[in-house]
């Protein structure tokens, strides 16, 4: 390699100083803990990136936010072909906790924070939780089941004004 | 590989302009590169800084948002103040090691 001399070095622009109007939106609808993951991996790299952030709970989402269920998400293997074993395996008793225990291990070995850390460090970032109106009646939950850093239980036509002008991810 | 003058000293640096050899890095080149994205350095800053070159040089890998909460100490939300919204990339550009590879 040879090594050439400019004169000024090159500044990263870091997307330009000015003020971004990019807006990220996910829409968080599964309460497994394979499926929490995504989320909030995107999430907290949208905030890295200066990049406005909200995540929106729904359905089976709510247990990434529930107190009850949040420390607890699971992962089944059953009926999850990317597993590549058998089914009559994989519904044996017992194996749904085998499997969530060895996702936890690779997700700590991979030094990944658990569900609730991953929320705190979203929200200290500067991201915003949300929860939906109608997945709260169905179960039965109000704002003080949920985890404290839920900005509020919102309708769908408050998440749509949210939603205005972002990039929206549904997972 | 680029050579580039900053502050004075011949740096290697890549296309965006970050040094490609933390040991070249000076405080001197630090505050140049500072000034060059606008951020005053502070003790505190000073402080996260020296903490990711110690973490970078003692595991080889640009400590990520987290780790520098967790074992660096500083609250993610102090991290946002010092270097306002990009803390893992600009932290990164004036400590003079890489950006960060990993995802959290």
């Amino acid at each position: 390699m040879t090594a050439t001399l400019t004169e000024t070095a090159p500044i990263p622009s870091f997307g330009n100083e000015e003020e971004t109007d990019r807006k990220l939106v996910i829409i968080c609808s599964k309460g497994s803990l394979d499926m929490a993951y995504p989320g909030l991996v995107l999430a907290n790299a949208a905030l890295g990136e200066g990049i406005e952030t909200h995540l929106f709970f729904t359905f089976w989402g709510f247990d990434m936010i529930t107190e009850k269920t949040m420390d607890h998400l699971k992962f089944s293997p059953l009926g999850n072909p990317a597993t590549h074993m058998p089914n009559f395996v994989m519904g044996l008793p017992g194996m749904t906790s085998f499997a969530t225990h060895m996702m936890k291990a690779q997700i700590e070995g991979l030094d990944l924070p658990e569900v609730r850390e991953f929320l705190e460090l979203i929200t200290d970032a500067g991201g915003h939780l949300w929860a939906c109106r109608m997945s709260a009646d169905m179960m039965h939950l109000e704002e003080k089941d949920l985890f404290d850093r839920v900005e509020g239980i919102i309708n769908a036509s408050d998440f749509i004004e949210i939603a205005e002008g972002a990039q929206t991810l549904f997972i | 590989m680029t050579t580039a003058t900053i502050a004075g000293a011949e740096v290697q640096i890549d296309d965006e302009g970050f040094l490609t050899d933390a040991t070249e890095w000076t405080e001197d080149i630090a505050r140049q590169l500072a000034a060059n994205i606008g951020i005053e350095l502070t003790d505190r800053h000073w402080d996260m800084i020296r903490f990711i070159r110690d973490d970078y040089a003692a595991n080889g890998v640009t400590p990520g948002t987290r780790r520098v909460q967790a074992s660096g100490g500083f609250a993610t939300k102090e991290q946002f103040e010092l270097f306002p919204k990009k803390p893992q990339k600009k932290s990164a550009y004036i400590a003079g090691v890489p950006k960060p590879a990993g995802c959290v």
